[in-house]
């Protein structure tokens, strides 16, 4: 099961991540839906360019800007986080969307959990795979802890000061 | 002062939620400690060594009367009765129970504060000139500024898990009193040629194991263009700060890897693309933040110091604390007064909940409601009438908070040390003591004049001790003994420059006998009122360490009530610090 547009829903998709013995050139691709790690994706372009069910992970230390040709070939593209506290994922979400254009679905992975989603979500991420030990019902929840934000990300073109009247009154305790 | 309104109002309170869950889990252990931490530090919550501290953000230093008030009603009823001023303008307490943290914060959110990132790898509580607004050298008040980079700052997204802490800092004077030198961004609001504001942009200076004064990277940004700008940098340093070495991390390292030059090129290219888009900040907004920044009602006051003048004639130490801790104000009558926290036999910082109260109290009746936070552990009340210089004078002194030594010998700068802190290497606030024990003579500190003792319990200088005038860093321990390290010539201000190591280092107890070879070398050298810093600065290093390494050096007799021993308190703590 995944989050996916704040509902969990089954997950159709396997992410491929190499053994170390593994090559990206020479390893297998399964049928069906396989998401399989940038390296790869480079290194068997040829024969994989045609097929529909691929999706495309990049590892926290890649650029994303290295799609800029292919961001049009995938509708689903993974984001992995090794560790949660790792936050080059969110500029890679971010360069995605803002930079890239890419309207697909962008899913975080790895060391994903509840109390990173809401920023998660505000850099351009719409799927998260939970660490697998953990609750997804509970995950969840992490999508609505703000209901306000100040500043502009991928998810809000506006910030704060230019969507809402922010008067000179006190606030009312 | 800013005042919330009902969305910042409703982002502190939804925090308060968010980590009250948080608090839950972690008790409930579905969260492991590894996933609490960052989440308890972007909460203000570090484990030290006897017990949780917490550190309250206190935005560019600035706090009401009802603010100070709740901070002393936490000092009771959470913690043990006093709080500890900071370098970075903030308020922390130190004897705090996980358990009660979600409370504390919701207190706080009744009073409109937080502690929003004042820890963890995120983008840290902004500082500023503790005299903004008043200050007589002043250019551009730089508080609403400081006030809209912290909207934009808090909970941003995608700059929440950084490489590592990064701070601003920002000044609108023409003195610095802000260290923008030694900040990872420092910002200098300014004026050009054709009377535009805007900003002198500084990246990458900073303090720790590798202490570096921050280069400008842009002469003149105009204001709009802050928030993108600044977005621009964080999103240059999300991407490529080291991740590998934690002491590699901060941006400063990156600077210097790239050199400032791509550097800079990086951050210009990552602009363009944000540059004049909807982030850029509005006249409107600015309006908005800066009615919250406008004068008190000043009186119109006619100076006369006659009054003063006499009663400095027959009082000696309110005319010491005259000559100290009160510094000019640009509205005539008025006076800028600092009230010291650095008492012989108090820890620098520390402020009784009882003092608290009668600061609230003094602000409300001598200062419009208002008190800042220097980043010298200090307290300053900064719209007095001189014609309420005695009384105030009195009351602060009856309440041990008048010490003439500001900018003294005395006026040390000291990190906690480590009595609480679970990084130092040795003690920081008891040294602090035997200093402000041995120099205790009023005259002698006059004598010397400005000077600035900074004390470190380790390398990374949370007590500012590579720009320190005498710097003094714990190093680490020998079979347990502390071993102390001392520099010469470092300074923060316009002209930051980061102190000399004069050679090996000293016990604990030799420490102040050093100190006061180094005051020898200086009272032999200097010329007419020439301060300590200059004098370093035109003799050199070579004659104070020649002088201290001359003949062995006396040390302090031992006692043994420097040993402060501490009560455990929270044996019952289920999360407790690995190092107790």
């Amino acid at each position: 099961m995944i989050i996916k547009n704040k509902a969990i829903v089954e997950d159709e998709w396997v992410v491929l991540r190499l053994a170390e013995d593994e090559q990206p050139e020479a390893v297998a691709i399964a049928a069906g839906k396989v998401i399989v790690p940038l390296k790869v994706w480079f290194a068997q372009r040829d024969e994989l360019q045609d097929r529909a069910d691929l999706g495309v992970w990049i590892a926290s230390d890649e650029r994303p800007e290295v799609l800029k040709d292919d961001i049009d070939k995938f509708n689903i593209i993974a984001v992995d986080f090794p560790k949660f506290s790792d936050g080059r994922g969110y500029s890679i979400a971010y360069n995605l969307r803002a930079r890239l254009g890419y309207t697909g679905e962008l899913r975080a992975i790895g060391d994903v959990l509840r109390d990173q989603l809401f920023y998660m979500q505000r850099v351009g991420f719409d799927a998260f795979a939970p660490r697998a030990d953990r609750s997804i019902q509970d995950a969840l929840k992490g999508l609505f802890d703000f209901s306000e934000v100040y500043q502009i990300s991928v998810d809000q073109k506006l910030p704060l000061f230019r969507r809402v009247k922010r008067t000179e009154n006190v606030a009312t305790k | 002062m800013y005042r919330y309104d009902q969305y910042d109002q409703q982002i502190v309170k939804e925090r308060v939620a968010q980590y009250r869950d948080q608090v839950r889990r972690r008790l409930s252990n579905e969260l492991t400690e590894e996933e609490f931490l960052p989440l308890r530090l972007q909460n203000g919550l570090y484990m030290q060594v006897h017990a949780y501290m917490l550190r309250i953000a206190v935005p560019y230093g600035l706090l009401s009367s009802e603010q100070i008030r709740m901070l002393s009603h936490i000092a009771r009823k959470y913690d043990r009765g006093y709080g500890h001023f900071t370098t970075r303008q903030n308020i922390q307490f130190n004897w705090i129970k996980l358990e009660d943290t979600p409370d504390i914060l919701a207190d706080l959110a009744s009073v409109e504060m937080h502690a929003n990132q004042t820890s963890g790898n995120c983008i840290r509580n902004i500082t500023s000139d503790e005299y903004a607004g008043v200050a007589a050298d002043e250019e551009i008040d730089p508080r609403p500024y400081a006030e809209i980079l912290r909207h934009w700052t808090t909970f941003h997204p995608e700059f929440g898990y950084l490489p590592r802490k990064f701070k601003i800092a920002i000044t609108g004077a023409k003195e610095d009193r802000a260290a923008i030198q030694i900040h990872d961004v420092g910002l200098a609001v300014i004026k050009n040629d054709q009377g535009e504001i805007g900003f002198r942009v500084l990246v990458g200076g900073g303090l720790g194991r590798t202490p570096i004064i921050g280069p400008v990277i842009c002469e003149f940004l105009p204001w709009q263009h802050m928030m993108t700008y600044i977005e621009a940098i964080m999103r240059v340093y999300n991407q490529y700060g080291r991740r590998d070495n934690k002491f590699k991390a901060r941006i400063k390292i990156l600077v210097k890897a790239l050199g400032v030059e791509e550097f800079t090129r990086q951050v210009e290219a990552e602009w363009q693309d944000i540059k004049d888009g909807s982030g850029t900040l509005t006249t409107e907004e600015f309006d908005r933040v800066s009615t919250y920044f406008t004068e008190p009602d000043y009186e119109k006051l006619t100076p006369n110091s006659a009054d003063l003048d006499s009663f400095k004639a027959e009082n000696l130490a309110f005319a010491n604390w005259m000559r100290r801790n009160v510094k000019p104000h640009r509205v005539p009558g008025y006076a800028i007064v600092v009230l010291s926290l650095k008492k012989t036999e108090i820890a620098p910082g520390d402020v009784s909940a009882e003092q608290m109260d009668v600061v609230a109290d003094l602000a409300d009746r001598f200062s419009f409601g208002e008190l800042r936070i220097t980043h010298k552990q200090n307290l300053v009340l900064a719209d007095v009438k001189q014609s309420d210089l005695i009384t105030l004078w009195k009351i602060a002194a009856a309440n041990g908070m008048a010490s003439p030594n500001i900018g003294l010998l005395t006026d040390v700068i000291t990190c906690p040390g480590a009595e609480f802190c679970t990084l130092a290497n040795v003690r920081s606030i008891p040294l602090a003591q035997k200093i402000a024990e041995r120099f205790d003579n009023l005259d002698f500190q006059h004598d010397i004049g400005e000077i600035e003792i900074n004390i470190s319990g380790c390398m990374n200088a949370c007590g500012h001790n590579p720009v320190g005038n005498i710097g003094i860093t714990g190093v680490e321990k020998k079979n347990h003994d502390e071993w102390y390290q001392v520099a010469v010539g470092g300074s923060k201000g316009n002209h930051s420059s980061i102190g000399k190591i004069i050679g090996p280092s000293f016990t604990f107890n030799q420490v102040p006998g050093v100190i006061d070879r180094l005051l020898q070398v200086y009272l032999r050298e200097r010329i007419e009122a020439e301060r300590f810093i200059d004098t370093v600065r035109r003799i050199g290093v070579q004659p104070f360490k020649e002088h201290v390494y001359a003949s062995e050096i006396e040390a302090e007799p031992e006692e043994v009530n420097n040993k402060i021993e501490f009560k455990p308190a929270q044996y019952s703590v289920p999360f407790y610090s690995p190092r107790f």
